[in-house]
């Protein structure tokens, strides 16, 4: 298997749109309604979760052949969890504000349904090299996803961008009010049924 | 009415396929068929033809509806110039006039950003246009506080004609009510403009009409607001200026509210021809006052020590939006339940929720709007039980009888 086959740059490309973990399986959405109220805590959570899928899928990808099938959830889930706890240990040494914003659900990442479904799906079946570049594909599928929520809903909810503010004061003299409604979850939900509502309509033309 | 005819019979054949303006098909369709009613008939099948289509039916309810509007318009004058202490020395035509210009914007709007939609939609995609829009595009303005800014509105209203109805298929798809969605996305979206103390009378003149300074001692606030807000155990109702505010006002309608939904006689008046014309059922109507003073009465005599429980409970009923949401809303054949037995239960719940939301949870002083969205969302439910309940009583019915033979 060469570095930069045809294979592999498929492992990466087709998570990122064709594929994407969020907007196509519909996987991982209980995190993306959670901490894409703003930009910041959601770029970490991609990013977090970007690593621990990549490392993850490479661990598992070394070990397929040794692990017995019948523990092998067991298995994934020590990798997992191993991996998430140092992800949050770091976290808390050096972005102690983020990840209070991020609270739970940096440990919830064990519970994602992309990395389990990566797992199984792809890194017990193939080799390291391109279970990481399916990792990082389906990583950065999902940060997309979770930027682009977030993006709209600090910028329509609270009127700001990686909490600076970006919308002048002369909006809110004329009367622009920020809306309430973006800061809670079911507007999460609302834009990522736009997302996929854009995505097939673009698919569907494709085709 | 015939020179009418011919105008559209000479313009059609420039809207028709291979005309010079055919992209805009549907939209002279639609004027067509909302003029005239359609003289093709189906070609295949057994249908049941009636002349009382969709568009009648829409019709029927805009124009039972104009009794509240008209006196809401009058209303919104009328707590103005209560408010600035001009009441006495203004006629009655200054006053409707200011509240004619005042609630027109709002109107305005919510047509011309819904039924834009919906025309863009209709065309985009090839299709009829659908009528859906004229009954939520009156209703709209009348379920908002005045003081709610029309770009708002505009924003409200393209939410919730986009994602509570054109994405499920539009007009007679959607689960929920367009207008109470609109309404729902201003109260969670905008709160400051859509509850409170400050949102339900104007205070500024409009085109220098009714200026003045606010008397002092004003108070904004709706009845059931004050009611919630109560520290006392039997709340004090008061008007715009601190007056006590009886019973008979609320009847009236002049106190304080979204647009429309404060006279009980207007909205009596627009049940009145709805139930005439068969256009809504007089079950549901009837069970949501049912259920809803049933519920009220039940907390009087329970004895819950809060100001909202112990409101009597008629005047819960003729409070805030419990009778507009009642007649106008609870009633939308597309969102409410379709079974004879359904409604009964259907309209039972929705007065009841309203009452329990009041009552149990002090955060909104009104509960209808939630009521209503949350049964519509149960209608289906109710319908497919009250349906397989019948399927397994003639079921039974029809094993007893071949048993015996």
């Amino acid at each position: 298997m060469s570095l930069f086959s045809k294979q592999s740059k498929e492992a990466f490309l087709t998570p990122l749109f064709t594929n994407n973990p969020v907007s196509v399986q519909i996987l991982g959405i209980c995190s993306a309604l959670a901490v894409t109220a703003q930009l910041e805590p959601a770029l970490v959570m991609g990013i977090s979760v970007t690593i621990v899928v990549a490392l993850s899928n490479v661990i598992i990808s070394l070990l397929r052949n040794t692990i017995p099938m019948r523990i092998r959830i067991i298995v994934q889930l020590v990798v997992v969890a191993a991996l998430v706890t140092i992800v949050s240990q770091i976290l808390k040494a050096f972005a102690y504000d983020v990840s209070v914003m991020l609270s739970v659900y940096v440990g919830l990442i064990i519970t994602n349904c992309i990395l389990m479904g990566r797992l199984e799906a792809f890194a017990m079946s193939h080799g390291p090299w391109e279970s990481l570049l399916d990792g990082l594909g389906n990583g950065f599928g999902y940060a997309a996803i979770l930027v682009i929520v977030a993006f709209f809903r600090e910028l329509l909810g609270s009127g700001k961008l990686l909490g600076f503010e970006v919308i002048p004061q002369s909006f809110y003299e004329a009367g622009y009010m920020n809306c309430g409604l973006m800061l809670m979850p079911p507007m999460a939900l609302v834009l990522i049924g736009c997302i996929i509502w854009v995505q097939r309509a673009i698919e569907a033309k494709n085709e | 009415m015939n020179a009418l005819r011919k105008l559209l019979d000479k313009m059609k054949p420039t809207f028709s396929e291979g005309g010079r303006l055919s992209m805009f098909r549907s939209v002279f369709d639609g004027f067509e068929t909302f003029l005239f009613v359609p003289n093709s008939t189906s070609r295949s099948g057994a249908h049941i033809h009636d002349a009382n289509d969709s568009k009648r039916i829409m019709i029927m309810v805009v124009i039972a509806l104009i009794p509240a509007m008209l006196f809401g318009m009058y209303n919104v004058g009328y707590q103005h110039f209560l408010a600035v202490g001009r009441l006495a020395e203004t006629g009655f035509w200054p006053v409707f006039w200011y509240g004619f210009l005042a609630v027109l914007p709002k109107l305005i709007v919510s047509y011309l950003v819904g039924l834009g939609i919906e025309f863009t939609v209709a065309q985009w995609k090839g299709e009829e246009i659908h009528e859906g829009f004229l009954v939520s595009g009156i209703l709209i303005p009348l379920i908002v506080p005045i003081e709610c800014p029309l770009w708002i509105l505009a924003v409200a209203t393209a939410f919730a004609v986009v994602f509570a109805k054109e994405i499920l298929g539009g007009t007679g798809m959607n689960v929920f009510n367009v207008a109470l969605i609109t309404r729902a996305f201003l109260f969670f979206a905008y709160p400051t403009k859509m509850s409170g103390d400050q949102v339900w009378i104007r205070q500024d003149d409009v085109l220098g009409i009714g200026e003045g300074q606010l008397v002092d001692g004003f108070t904004g606030a709706t009845p059931l607001g004050q009611v919630a807000a109560s520290t006392e155990p039997v709340a004090q109702i008061t008007n715009a200026v601190g007056e006590p505010s009886s019973v008979l006002d609320a009847v009236v309608g002049l106190i304080p509210g979204s647009i429309g939904e404060t006279s009980v006689i207007a909205i009596a008046l627009g049940a009145l021809l709805l139930l005439v014309t068969r256009v809504a059922s007089w079950k549901t109507m009837l069970s949501v006052f049912v259920g809803g003073g049933l519920t009220a009465f039940l907390f009087n005599v329970g004895g819950m020590e809060s100001p909202v429980a112990q409101l009597p409970w008629y005047d819960h009923l003729i409070y805030g939006g419990f009778a507009f949401g009642a007649v106008f809303m609870a009633t939308d054949p597309v969102t409410s339940a379709r079974t004879e037995t359904g409604k009964w239960i259907y309209g039972f719940m929705v007065g009841m929720m309203a009452i329990l939301i009041r009552v149990l949870y002090p955060g909104y002083a009104e509960g209808m709007m939630l009521a209503i969205l949350l049964m519509n969302l149960f209608a289906p439910l109710i319908d497919y039980c009250v349906v397989q309940r019948n399927v397994s009583m003639r079921e039974k019915r029809a094993k007893s009888v071949n048993s015996k033979i």
